[in-house]
């Protein structure tokens, strides 16, 4: 077999770094994502991380691309090897021609490495040795020197990381000068002993723009501040905790009185996700903004309280940041795995709103959004995040805000209007949306109190067991979830360069992968109209879209295509017209992948039949 | 019995309180619980407590479990709102109704299903949270609307209707009260008002976790020889340490008590809570003691009754988590939102 020529690319290539968990890698893999930020070229950096606090391998995987695609790629050009326990699965990892730099400080037996990749040593542990002696100083610099390294195999800019390291340890001198010696040491010696730069190189460019690096979990808590939120009750789960520790950090900066010092929230760790979420209801029952983080076992354990606020009719936001499940291990890896648990969350009859931001800017939008769709419509509303957009720095537009808006508080009748002689029936439909007025407790000394239940009530909130009462209280429950469909986020449609028959659907984090994969089909010659789905219940434009199409792929990240279950069973869509392409290892879904299935499955279609060939 | 309408009209002379209402206004909905139940006591005490306080009726959020006591407040303020939740979750929903508005009175009304069983966790938490409210439990050491299964708080080696014995320990909710740090805990008998109301009283009056076990029993299920918790056993078994008189407001005490029998608790807002001592030795401020006090007389069959253990001093979550003064439900963008500025600078620190 002949061997591979050393992969050659400018900004456009994906680095792996392999470490050991809590060795302190996390924040010099981050500093190299961010350098190339600053140098214009889009990175999207991805935590490959176990259900550990130290000792078993972690990854951080870094796509470097100048057409700014930000999901998953696959394959890995360079493994930054750091982790002796996974060496070997690191190595077998990269692609033929790909890069590989290691610790040379002990030799390693040639069978260890692998002849079609460039092997590249840099004695880190003997540097590291040689120049400090505390322990610690030489695990965290460790990290710094083989950015150092790295810095002058690939071309990056040492001003940048300088910079970026000031930055971070701004009033903290001795620590900045520290860590700039720690980085010219690695870049000393690769620029002395090693050939510079390699195949693979950043150049400056102009790419980033205004955009922001953010995680989506830090962007739906500043959503939360944003909307008005005034009581976060949570109970800690992976991946959502890093959700209500955001909130809490954005409050501390941004909700306290500048007099009084008082705080503007009120933020709880409940003892269990049924408290967490009782707290929650009862606080939207009373007239605040309340919500909870958790994910998939939280929604599970949730249920019956998700119920009372669907029949009791009380506004909740729940943000479910997804992952596989349940118990430990597979939580730590992405997935969007609740769709159906979520959006049929409870015992009875039930149906719930659900809301697919794409990326951190839309996860701020629709999580200050969610309050206001709770308010109006009286119910749970589900902001579906998942790990990789929530626990992953992702690059996107900048955090947008209207200071003329206000927020929708919905259908409250105030002690005035009471007095005014309005006719108050807390679940009387008075306009035909199936929406009815509530009164805050406290309102008025004799009007408007009532005594909330789950579902035996009239209109008028009397307890009643009459079968009548009942369904006509469940017929209006759906007349409000019709309202939901109009007042949700739309569905976001692309069409093809050329008329195509073929569409698909996909939603939430899927949508980097979707969009670069759209290209990849359309130089295979398929053409493909694209749906990207933004809120359960579906907009009418949803069944025009596949009503419009010979048939809809449906990618998601399960493996009982949720989505595509959810769309037949509340559209009444023929299932042989919705093809499920799913992915769900647990890692992002790849452009590659939904390319080959989708491509594979559109060149099926075009093998010539049988039965042309043979007459 | 949900045909029967209450009638409004009552006599024109029932006395008034300071606001000007009579007990009428204080009154709910007709019971449907069985007749002689001693929720409904407990429901009167409720009733006559908050009139004696003269509390604007509307200014108090009742929540519950599910139950027969979770319904009982149906049955009392009417003008209030109330919220029939989900079983034992009621402590969760009065804390995030509580965080929302700080100006209200809560009350939380359970049972001993409700609170020592599947709300046993909800429970224990929202008392050591120091939520602000007065938590009622109606114990009757049996479920009712399932016909008679025994609960947690059920003594061991007590007898069913049925004649099952109970063989499981049983949980006394004021012992765990007391060592989760509620700052005020309370043991009173449905079957004896003039006990409980000042207790009710109190408790409304205390800031902090104020929990109060009412042993209720159930005449359906649970006031047979054997049982320990019907009227006959506890009348026979009450220990009260203390009887009370809340004085409130500006008015002095003006009860003749003998001397070195009326121990004086003045709380928060001013109130003054002046016990007669039926136990010369006993000390409402020791909480150790009063734990101690209590196994003492468990163990010889005796139920303790009384105002157990006050913290006058206590402080509520809201202090703990040091919120503003106004209810968090009355602000509005103006004071939530951080605005474009704020965020144009979070985004440049982004980038």
């Amino acid at each position: 077999m002949p061997t591979p020529r050393p992969i050659s690319s400018v900004n456009d290539f994906v680095v792996r770094f392999a470490n050991v968990n809590g060795s302190g890698s996390a924040s010099a893999n981050e500093l190299f994502a961010r350098s190339i930020l600053r140098m214009g070229v889009p990175v999207s950096p991805r935590n490959i991380f176990p259900s550990n606090i130290q000792g078993l391998p972690t990854w951080y995987e870094v796509r470097v691309s100048e057409a700014g695609h930000l999901g998953a790629r696959g394959g890995i050009d360079m493994m930054v090897a750091m982790n002796p326990q996974t060496w070997d699965k690191d190595v077998a990892s990269i692609e033929p021609g790909g890069y590989l730099l290691y610790d040379s400080t002990k030799p390693m037996p040639k069978s260890k490495f692998r002849d079609d990749i460039t092997v590249i040593g840099v004695p880190l542990t003997a540097i590291t040795n040689s120049t400090y002696t505390d322990p610690r100083q030489r695990q965290l610099f460790k990290n710094i020197i083989y950015l150092g390294a790295l810095s002058a195999l690939l071309d990056i800019d040492p001003k940048v990381i300088e910079q970026l390291i000031g930055e971070q340890y701004k009033g903290k001198e001795k620590l900045l000068s520290s860590n700039v010696h720690a980085l010219h040491l690695g870049r000393d010696y690769a620029l002395q002993n090693l050939k510079c730069p390699i195949g693979l190189r950043l150049q400056k460019a102009d790419k980033v723009g205004d955009r922001i690096f953010i995680e989506g979990n830090s962007a739906a808590a500043l959503g939360a501040v944003y909307g008005g939120a005034t009581v976060c009750a949570w109970y800690p789960i992976t991946p959502s905790s890093s959700l209500a520790d955001a909130f809490t950090g954005h409050c501390k900066r941004l909700r306290h009185d500048p007099e009084t010092k008082k705080a503007k929230y009120a933020i709880v760790q409940g003892e269990d996700e049924l408290a967490s979420i009782g707290i929650v209801i009862g606080a939207g029952w009373n007239g605040a903004r309340a919500f909870t983080a958790t994910s998939g076992p939280g929604i599970s354990l949730m249920q019956e309280f998700i119920g009372l606020s669907y029949f009791a009719e009380i506004p909740a936001v729940i943000m479910d940041v997804q992952r596989a499940g349940p118990s430990t291990g597979m939580p730590t890896r992405t997935q969007q795995c609740d769709i159906i648990s979520a959006a049929y969350a409870s015992h009875g009859d039930t149906k719930h709103v659900l809301l697919f931001p794409e990326d951190p800017a839309e996860a701020f939008e629709m999580a200050a959004q969610a309050f206001d769709l709770a308010d109006r419509l009286q119910t749970a509303i589900f902001l579906m995040l998942d790990l990789d957009i929530g626990m992953n720095h992702r690059l996107c537009r900048p955090l947008k805000w209207d200071d003329a808006k206000q927020y929708d508080r919905g259908k409250i009748m105030t002690a005035e209007m009471l007095d005014d002689g309005r006719d108050f029936g807390r679940y009387l439909d008075v306009d035909g949306d199936g929406i009815p007025f509530r009164t805050y407790p406290g309102t008025h000394p004799t009007k408007g109190s009532f005594f909330t239940r789950g579902t035996s009530r009239d209109r008028y909130a009397r307890y009643t067991e009459e079968g009548p009462a009942y369904q006509d209280n469940m017929q209006r429950l759906l007349r409000k979830f019709e309202t939901a469909k109009d007042l949700v986020p739309r569905p976001l449609q692309a069409n093809a360069a050329k008329p195509t028959k073929y569409g698909v659907i996909y939603f939430g984090s899927t949508a980097p992968a979707m969009d670069e994969a759209i290209g990849m089909l359309e130089s295979r010659g398929h053409q493909l109209d694209r749906l990207r789905l933004r809120a359960f219940p579906f907009h009418s434009s949803v069944p025009s879209f596949i009503a419009e199409h010979d048939f809809v792929y449906v990618v998601e990240q399960n493996r009982d295509s949720q989505l595509r279950s959810l769309i037949v069973n509340e559209l009444s869509i023929d299932p042989v017209r919705l093809v499920p392409i799913v992915h769900y290892d647990g890692t992002p879904i790849t452009a590659r992948f939904i390319a080959k299935a989708i491509g594979d499955h559109l060149d099926q279609l075009k093998v010539t039949p049988l039965r042309k060939v043979v007459s | 019995m949900t045909y029967v309408v209450k009638p409004k009209f009552h006599h024109p002379e029932l006395p008034k309180n300071d606001l000007g209402y009579t007990h009428r206004d204080y009154e709910g909905k007709i019971s449907t619980l069985c007749a002689g139940c001693g929720h409904d006591s407990i429901t009167g005490a409720i009733i006559e407590a908050c009139f004696k306080l003269a509390i604007e009726p509307h200014r108090v959020a009742k929540i519950s479990g599910i139950g027969c006591s979770s319904k009982t407040p149906d049955y009392f303020l009417g003008n209030s709102h109330g919220f029939n939740s989900v079983h034992g979750r009621m402590p969760s929903v009065l804390t995030g109704a509580n965080l929302a508005n700080r100006d209200l009175i809560y009350l939380g009304v359970s049972g001993d299903g409700d609170s020592a069983s599947i709300g046993f966790g909800q429970f224990a938490h929202s008392i050591r949270r120091g939520v602000n409210m007065t938590y009622i439990v109606e114990n009757n050491g049996v479920y009712g609307l399932t016909k008679g299964q025994f609960s947690a708080t059920a003594d061991r080696g007590s007898k069913s209707k049925r004649g099952v014995t109970n063989t499981d320990s049983a949980i006394d909710l004021v012992g765990i009260a007391l060592q989760l740090g509620a700052s005020f805990v309370a043991r009173s008998f449905s079957g004896d008002k003039t006990q409980l109301v000042p207790i009710i009283e109190a408790a409304i009056k205390h800031n902090g976790a104020s929990f109060i076990d009412v042993i209720s029993p159930c005449v359906a299920f649970n006031n047979h020889t054997g049982s320990t918790k019907s009227f006959d056993y506890v009348r026979e078994h009450n220990e009260a340490v203390n009887r009370l008189d809340v004085i409130t407001g500006r008015a002095p005490i003006t009860v003749d008590y003998a001397p070195g029998t009326v121990q004086v608790v003045e709380q928060h807002d001013g109130t003054k809570l002046a016990l007669r001592k039926v136990d010369a030795d006993y000390d409402v401020h020791d909480r150790l003691a009063a734990m101690a006090f209590l196994q003492k007389h468990a163990a010889k069959g005796q139920v303790v009754t009384g105002l157990l253990y006050v913290d006058a001093d206590a402080e509520d979550l809201h202090a703990h988590l040091n919120t503003v003064a106004a209810p968090l439900n009355t602000l509005g963008e103006k004071e939530l939102c951080p605005g474009t500025a704020a965020l144009e600078k979070i985004n440049a620190a982004l980038r």
